[in-house]
């Protein structure tokens, strides 16, 4: 059982949980990610660590409800416990790897998109904590769903925000902003790493390889194990099959098949859709909704 | 009753069981135990000990079944096994223990399997737990794995007074006996958590959600965390994909993502949250025992199931009794076929599978007839599933974030078969780790090799 010593509502649907996991906190970088379990019968749930504190032991993770998983996180309550936390899976991001004086000269734009804020903080907080420069571009629907904001404002050597809707800050997509950043403000950048919903990042991406900067993401596929067993997580990255929790989640951008990514992300919607809708209406729900395909 | 013949044991009616997750096998009652333990001749030089890798005193036991004194039966299981209840469900007995059966020249071997079943389900119903040490000994082995290597090797050196912990990836011990066979075959519940109780119930610790290589690494654990010693029974969990077109469509999974979705995750019964796709019509790609369980899993699913076997019935290295189960059941055999495209819709899902037929040529490297293309016999068959069995490796977790660990061109960790020695000091490894996938028996047999090798690896120190 792993404690919650921290759980906030961030945003509408956006909740926030610091948890005690000691192995995790020792051992994790920034870019790599944990799965979780809330109670005994739960899904394993992957989410990306949003940070970490080595001397309390903690990790904190960003969790969007959308599934029945995640719906089930609402009700958790620091002091509560998951049931299970076990990580850090994966890669790090390949910036911890690299000579500090090499990423120094870098110029570096992240892109971080809705819930892929979270993740995007511990990257920009390590770089500063190591004295190289990062500018951040956050996007959100709305005014309403920005997260971490203030947090990036410390860490970030220009922050951007931007709003689909222009509720606050820029207005229009982080594609706009990055292109009006490069085009328009004289801003030259020679690394990108884009965080978000895939769509999000195959447009960053499509916009990257226009200006001509090369670019990270992080994918976020189904995935069970974590550990390279399932499979689940298999993309397309250069024409290659790669397993994302083992090989990734970070990629080169500009070789990834979002196509198919997001194809894959489909596999079980009905499905979890159907978890969703049971979860909520509890007995009473009986299909006939026309949209989860009954309890077939 | 006639000696030649062995006391057959009550399945679950094959109609009934195509719809159910209930075991399939019901087991001996001790009056059939009793009989079917007295065709035992008791040989002097007993042949059935010599196929058995953990060298259970199998006439031992059976006398005392004979006898009607099943705890006594029990001890003598539990000297040299600490998962009978398991192997007494999967292991091939056809090829160690009954297929030496000096019975079995003339007539039915003894039902070798099935006794030790019984022998284990009578214990366990009657709370009769194994014996462990009477005192620790102060030494430290960390055992990194909680699948059958990992489970006896940890039994057996908890028995000799090792201070023993098991680090385990999965939220759930028991490796691929809890992800990777189905209920139907090792009741998860029943069989398969008492063991594990019992293996607890000698003092092993089991740290659930530690992945070696990433939360922690072996050379912490020996120089941080003070272990003395460390088995690694890590097993060979990663999937094999054919590398054909189409297969990154939706709908194809690997035979470990299906099965550990269904047991793990229980994704068979209607009250888990993990989702896993309910097939009309599917083809799993494959012929080992891992095939077989994703076939009767997806058949018991609702789906029509077509195993596509590249080679013929002969070559299928499934066990026969499993085979002859999923025959039953109503699986049907594509022999001599082999996958060549996935065929997807237009928003990516499987809508067919298209193959060609085979025959067999000339032996190949593994003695069994090389199977060849027929020219111009593709065809395609419509699934809306495919499930690919082909067989896992290693995870390079382990050997790629330990130094001085040797692992071999598979990507199997090198170790001796004597004691599972490795290149490293204090460092011993066994089962599929070492040999690619196996059997839960061999496993076992190189988890308890360890044991013997880390307790005099440990008492010269």
């Amino acid at each position: 059982m792993y404690k919650i010593v921290d759980a906030r509502e961030l945003t509408t649907n956006i909740y926030l949980f610091e948890v005690e996991a000691k192995r995790v906190a020792k051992s994790c970088l920034p870019g790599q990610f944990v799965i979780v379990r809330t109670n005994e019968d739960s899904e394993r749930i992957p989410l990306t660590i949003s940070d970490y504190n080595r001397e309390k032991g903690t990790i904190t993770i960003v969790v969007q409800t959308i599934g029945a998983g995640t719906t089930m996180m609402k009700s958790l309550k620091t002091g509560d416990y998951f049931h299970d936390f076990v990580g850090p899976l994966g890669k790090a991001s390949d910036l911890c790897y690299e000579d500090i004086d090499e990423l120094k000269k870098k110029s570096i734009i992240f892109v971080a998109g809705g819930l892929g804020t979270a993740p995007v903080y511990p990257q920009v907080k390590w770089l500063h904590e190591h004295g190289v420069d990062a500018d951040v571009i956050i996007g959100a629907k709305t005014k309403d769903l920005l997260i971490y904001e203030d947090e990036m404002k410390e860490v970030a050597a220009n922050l951007y925000v931007t709003t689909d809707d222009g509720s606050y800050g820029r207005s229009g997509m982080v594609t706009k902003t990055l292109t009006d950043l490069v085009k328009e403000e004289g801003k030259q950048y020679n690394h990108c790493v884009a965080i978000g919903p895939m769509i999000m990042m195959k447009f960053v991406c499509l916009t990257t390889k226009e200006l001509n900067i090369p670019t990270i993401v992080s994918m976020n596929p189904i995935m069970v194990d974590g550990t390279g067993m399932c499979g689940a997580c298999r993309l397309t990255v250069g024409g290659e099959v790669k397993f994302a929790c083992v090989d990734g989640p970070e990629f080169d951008g500009h070789l990834v098949d979002f196509d198919q990514a997001m194809k894959r992300q489909a596999i079980y919607k009905t499905a979890e859709g159907r978890a969703l809708l049971k979860l909520q209406e509890g007995d009473t729900h009986h299909g006939g909704c026309g949209i989860c395909g009954g309890d077939k | 009753m006639d000696v030649l013949n062995k006391i057959p044991v009550s399945e679950q009616d094959p109609k009934e069981r195509a719809h159910n997750f209930d075991e399939v096998c019901l087991g001996y009652k001790a009056e059939e135990a009793q009989c079917e333990a007295s065709r035992c001749i008791n040989c002097k030089n007993a042949q059935c000990i010599k196929g058995c890798p953990v060298a259970i005193n199998i006439p031992g036991f059976i006398e005392q079944v004979k006898n009607g004194d099943f705890e006594a039966a029990y001890q003598i299981i539990s000297e040299s096994s600490a998962l009978p209840a398991i192997c007494g469900r999967v292991c091939p007995q056809e090829s160690q223990c009954e297929g030496k059966c000096i019975r079995g020249i003339k007539g039915d071997p003894i039902s070798i399997g099935k006794l030790e079943r019984f022998v284990a389900d009578w214990a366990r119903e009657n709370n009769i737990k194994p014996q462990g040490a009477k005192e620790l000994n102060g030494k430290k082995v960390a055992v990194i794995g909680s699948g059958p290597a990992g489970l006896t090797c940890a039994g057996d050196l908890a028995k000799l007074g090792y201070d023993v912990t098991i680090f385990e990836a999965l939220h759930e011990p028991g490796g691929v006996l809890v992800y990777g066979i189905p209920e139907f075959r090792l009741p998860k519940e029943d069989v398969v958590k008492k063991e594990i109780e019992n293996v607890k119930s000698l003092g092993v610790k089991i740290e659930t959600n530690v992945v070696i290589g990433k939360s922690t690494t072996i050379d912490e654990l020996l120089e941080e965390e003070g272990f003395d010693a460390v088995f690694i029974g890590s097993g060979a969990g990663l999937p094999k994909f054919m590398g054909i077109p189409g297969e990154q469509a939706n709908g194809v999974f690997s035979a470990n993502e299906y099965l550990t979705r269904s047991n793990l995750m229980k994704a068979f019964k209607n009250a888990s949250d993990t989702p896993i796709m309910h097939a009309t019509k599917v083809a799993v790609v494959g012929g080992g025992n891992v095939a077989m369980d994703a076939a009767r899993t997806a058949l018991r699913l609702g789906a029509e199931v077509h195993v596509v076997y590249r080679r013929s019935e002969e070559e299928l290295p499934a066990r026969k009794e499993e085979v002859h189960h999923a025959k039953e059941e109503g699986i049907i055999f594509d022999l001599l076929t082999n996958p060549v495209e996935i065929i997807a819709d237009e928003n990516g899902w499987v809508s067919g599978i298209k193959c060609i037929k085979m025959e067999l040529g000339e032996p190949d490297a593994s003695g069994r007839r090389r199977p060849v293309e027929v020219a111009g016999s593709e065809f395609v068959m419509d699934v809306d599933c495919v499930i690919m069995s082909l067989g896992t490796s290693p995870n390079p977790l382990i050997s790629s974030t330990t130094k001085g660990l040797e692992i071999n061109n598979h990507k199997c960790i090198v170790a001796d078969e004597e004691y599972g020695k490795t290149t490293k000091e204090a460092v011993y490894a066994g089962g599929d780790a070492v040999t690619g996938a196996a059997t839960v028996i061999l496993a076992m047999g190189a988890g308890k090799a360890a044991a013997k090798g880390i307790h005099e690896y440990l008492s010269n120190k």
